[in-house]
């Protein structure tokens, strides 16, 4: 996975003096999620790999939501606000296009953003701002102890839903895509390297990008992303996605790669084939830079609905688009430039306009 | 013919048509012609909530009321001296409001079978005597219309569509308006289709030129230019005025200004205005819900802006739980409220002050908001700079509470002189060497905390809706910290009051027992009343509150003083029950909840029934006082 150089998501953002290390992204807040969660990891791969965006601390602001994963910024020593309910993105996209010289992340899980939050992830998608969104996807409610969330699997049993759930879960790669996401992505908490690489991706994204991370919750929803973590398994659940790369996955094959790989179906989506029958010429090649998102949303549809034993893995799509903040930025430096004069000036042409009277 | 010219010291004039008769646009040009001539004037719009409700129907009729005068007045009038009305329904719908001997003139073309059972007339009220207590005036303005445009070639429809400018040409002989300010607006309105322009400029002519020739009309009347401070004057709304005292808040705090929106009647036209303005550095963002709108605020004011949201009752209900995150975290905002009809989605185009408990109490917790309420239209400039001087000065969320009558009535308005407009300080923080930043340590004088913006070296904190601790602002359960910091956003807010001018009562005599006391825009007819109530020779006193929450500190003592108070209020006793809540005086509301303004009248003899028993005498207002007359 390659990224881009200099990172265009940073673009305005001041760079420090001097290298940064973990330690100094690291709060003196005692963290507090549960012994096991999938939270520490991402925790530990955020403070890795933010000092090697090269930008600094203080510029850089953490925006949460309410829910486990949203506790993050009280770790992180950068500036940070733990908003309410669903609403980060709305925040952000206030922190985003007043200032271009801040990195701003958004850290949610499956509730905050898909539930309660949904239409401002949306939102923040189809405008594009310039933030990255991590998404914690633990397909469960942890801070309120143990409910299903909307990207549970049909019939889970939980606390409020004693026979079953009954609601279709959402797919969150497919939504986001469908939002018109122009950076979306998904990785795992256990796979450091990999999460590493997308979040840096992220990051030199410029504009809004989406990052699914399958995070396990030991406590309300243990094992679910075992198949997909388990040695024995992993190669044939994991469908592992390289820009320029044909898709291939399974027990490796002669070559060293997979014995299984992706073809287009004839109803306009994609399926998985054995790679000896169609041969490797015939194997789709996967295209993160394709204008059209048709492709990158028939792949996520392969991921699995109810328990997960196959899911895409990667980035499914980035593509350049202007941003809103930048657009924004830019409409107001336009009028700016055509208005002479102080602002004080220019109040009192203002409000002295329009057809006045002198009473002397 | 001799025609006659009488004077007049004022008149209320009401245009009343259609939703897409242009009513509106015809009473704004008089409004215009009127401010241009020199006399005070105040304006009342009254529209349906939908864009074309069904034509001809009386749902669908739009009006426009203009009261204007040759000395100082203060509301749109409690019943028009003229109505226009273009159709039966217009007639219809207004006519209840109109005294005996008023004048109407009506649209005879469109009184047809068709419309006059549409109006739920069974017959033509123009050929029985119905109105034979009125001066009444058949005109045909459309079939003069179509006839004096003829040479223009429009379709018949397009050509009728004039019809208001030949009224607004009549009413403005009638009055002997300025006509120039209006064919220059038609000009540049219509500058791009010159059939149209040359059309409207037509009909607005035809219907002068009508009222000088016609025997219809053998009187026209004057009334003078009313005597008003020196200074230069230009009408304007409620809305306008408002989005400029947030321009204004922005350029005298030096920050940028940040607004985020979700469109909703009445408070969408300050979205409009202030996305006209980015030169001003103002970022406007029309959000994706109410939530998203205060919420991209929020983010802003973080970062260092003016973060301003503006909304109607129905979006407040939505900010809450936002509203209550920004006192958590103590950020500058400014929550904007154009009060309309509640509950739920009430009466959207109509006014009402019903949101006052909300923006005292309709949060979770004890979440104290400052809140400041403009008292006409053009005082929206004054408070709005007011909200944000508090906003940024005490890192606070604000509620302004305007209305639908501020925001879209009007009056002439003094224009401000910038240079005596107050500075507001924001006060970043800055880093102290060998000195851990402190996100929650305190102003001693305003109890304020620290704004450290992103960006700035030193100060990374992290802010959030958890109860922080006192100082270090991590997280903190503690009980005793919590009972602190809770008490301590309230000691904030209440220490505004040490920021606030003294109250001033109008007591002219200094011996009245009745005391009237407002807040928000029934300024004007609480004035209006009150000074029937004195001309008639009796004494009350007045006090009006721009500040709601905290109370300016001698209200308590003001409301002592006196026998008896009055609060008069469209609501059913909002200001009542605080001031009975924190005051423990027996006031007496005075409530109204009609959709439209209190009546001045009416309220003046409320307030003369109180004096009668305050002071055991008999209040008659109808005569005029000895010492009044002299």
């Amino acid at each position: 996975m390659t990224i881009e150089l200099p990172f265009p998501g940073l673009r305005g953002v001041p760079t420090a003096d001097e290298p940064q290390t973990a330690k100094e992204f690291t709060s003196d807040q005692e963290v507090r999620w549960c012994p096991g969660c999938g939270d520490y990891a991402v925790l530990k791969a955020v403070q890795g790999f933010l000092p090697q965006l090269g930008i600094r601390r203080e510029n850089v602001v953490f925006v949460s939501g309410i829910g486990c994963s949203s506790r993050f910024p009280y770790y992180l020593d950068t500036y940070g606000m733990h908003s309410i309910h669903g609403r980060a993105p709305s925040i952000a996209t206030g922190l985003a296009t007043s200032r271009e010289d801040l990195s701003v992340f958004v850290v949610t899980g499956d509730g905050d953003a898909l539930s309660i939050g949904g239409n401002h992830l949306i939102h923040a998608l189809r405008r594009n701002v310039n933030m990255t969104i991590l998404l914690f996807n633990n397909r469960i409610y942890g801070l309120t102890k143990g409910q299903y969330s909307p990207t549970s699997e049909t019939g889970k049993v939980t606390k409020s839903t004693p026979m079953g759930s009954l609601d279709h879960p959402f797919n969150p790669v497919s939504l986001a895509l469908g939002a018109e996401g122009s950076f979306v992505a998904r990785t795992i908490d256990s796979d450091r390297k990999h999460l590493t690489a997308v979040l840096s991706a992220a990051a030199a994204h410029r504009g809004t990008s989406f990052v699914e991370i399958y995070q396990n919750c030991p406590i309300f929803n243990d094992g679910a992303f075992d198949a997909i973590k388990n040695p024995d398994t992993k190669a044939d659940a994991i469908i592992p996605l390289e820009h320029g790369q044909p898709v291939r996955f399974g027990a490796p094959d002669e070559d060293g790669l997979g014995t299984k790989g992706l073809v287009r179906g004839d109803n306009g989506g994609v399926r998985v084939v054995e790679v000896a029958e169609v041969g490797v010429e015939a194997l789709l090649v996967h295209d993160a830079h394709d204008e059209d998102p048709s492709t990158a949303f028939a792949i996520s549809r392969l991921t699995d609905a109810g328990y997960l034993n196959q899911s895409p893995i990667g980035i499914f799509r980035e593509v350049e688009r202007p941003t809103y903040d930048d657009q924004a930025r830019a409409q107001i430096a336009s009028a700016a430039s055509a208005a002479p004069g102080t602002a004080q000036d220019r109040l009192a042409g203002l409000i002295g306009g329009g057809d006045t009277w002198t009473v002397v | 013919m001799e025609k006659q010219v009488r004077q007049l010291d004022r008149v209320i004039i009401r245009f009343a048509g259609d939703s897409g008769d242009g009513m509106q646009l015809t009473g704004d040009r008089f409004t215009q012609e009127s401010a241009a001539f020199g006399n005070d004037l105040v304006t009342l719009p009254n529209f349906p909530a939908e864009i074309r409700a069904p034509q001809g129907t009386l749902p669908g009729v739009s009006s426009f009321q203009v009261h204007f005068a040759d000395h100082d007045i203060l509301t749109p009038g409690d019943a028009p001296d003229v109505l226009v009305a273009m159709n039966p329904a217009a007639l219809r719908a207004n006519l209840g409001d109109l005294p005996k001997g008023a004048t109407i003139i009506v649209d005879t073309h469109d009184f047809t079978a068709r419309n006059l059972t549409k109006a739920g007339y069974t017959e033509n009220p123009l050929e029985n005597d119905d109105l034979a207590e009125y001066a009444l005036h058949p005109v045909d303005l459309t079939g003069m219309t179509v006839e004096a445009v003829k040479a223009f070639g429009l379709s018949r429809k397009d050509a009728a569509r004039a019809k208001n400018m030949f009224a607004l040409g009549l009413l403005s002989w009638m009055y002997g308006r300025p006509t120039d300010t209006t064919i220059r607006f038609l000009e540049k309105r219509f500058a791009k289709v010159p059939d149209i322009r040359d059309a409207n400029v037509t009909a607005f002519t035809a219907g002068w030129n009508f009222g000088e020739t016609t025997e219809a009309f053998v009187v026209s009347y004057e009334v003078k230019p009313a005597p008003m401070p020196p200074g230069t004057y230009r009408n304007i709304t409620g809305n306008l005025a408002l989005a400029y005292g947030l321009i204004a808040g922005g350029v005298q705090s030096g920050l940028p200004v940040f607004l985020g929106s979700y469109p909703i009647t009445p408070a969408s036209d300050i979205l409009h205005e202030l996305s006209k303005h980015k030169a001003f550095g103002i970022t406007t963002f029309q959000a994706e819900d109410e939530i998203a709108g205060i919420g991209s605020a929020i983010g802003a004011s973080f970062s260092g802006s003016l973060g301003v949201t503006t909304t109607s009752g129905p979006g407040i209900s939505l900010k809450s739980e936002a509203i209550g995150l920004a006192v958590m975290t103590e950020l500058p905002l400014i929550v904007v409220n154009v009060q309309r009809g509640g509950p739920s989605t009430g009466l959207p185009t109509k006014t009402e002050q019903s949101d006052l408990l909300q923006a005292m109490f309709g949060r979770n917790g004890e979440a104290p908001v400052p809140i400041v309420a403009p008292q006409s239209p053009g005082d929206c400039f004054d408070a709005a700079l007011e909200a944000a001087r508090i906003a940024v000065t005490y890192r606070t969320p604000v509620m302004l509470l305007s209305d639908g009558y501020l925001a879209n009535g009007s009056e002439p308005w003094r224009i401000p002189d910038v240079d005596a407009l107050p500075a507001i300080e924001p006060g970043f923080a800055t880093p102290v060497e060998g000195e851990a930043f402190q996100p929650y340590r305190r102003d001693e004088a305003t109890l304020a905390r620290p704004w450290a913006i992103p960006g700035t070296p030193g100060l990374e904190h992290r802010i959030g809706g958890l109860e922080k601790g006192d100082g270090h602002g991590n997280i903190s359960y503690d009980p005793a910290n919590h009972d602190f910091m809770v008490r301590t956003r309230q000691a904030k807010v209440d220490r505004i009051a040490d920021s606030l001018p003294p109250l001033e009562v109008d007591d002219p005599s200094g011996s009245a027992k009745v005391l009237v006391l407002g807040w928000g825009s029934t300024y004007g007819p609480i004035g209006a009343g009150v000074r029937r109530v004195r001309r008639a020779g009796y004494h009350v006193a007045q006090a009006h509150l721009r500040h709601l929450n905290p109370f300016p500190k001698e209200l308590g003592e003001a409301l002592k003083r006196y026998d008896r108070v009055l609060v008069p209020e469209m609501n059913l006793g909002q200001l009542s029950m605080l001031l009975r809540a924190k005051y423990l005086v027996d006031v007496v509301g005075y409530n109204h909840v009609r959709g439209l303004p209190l009546k001045a009248a009416e309220l003046a003899d409320a307030i003369g029934e109180l004096v009668s028993a305050a002071e055991g005498v008999d209040v008659d207002l109808s005569s005029p006082a000895q010492e009044a007359l002299q």
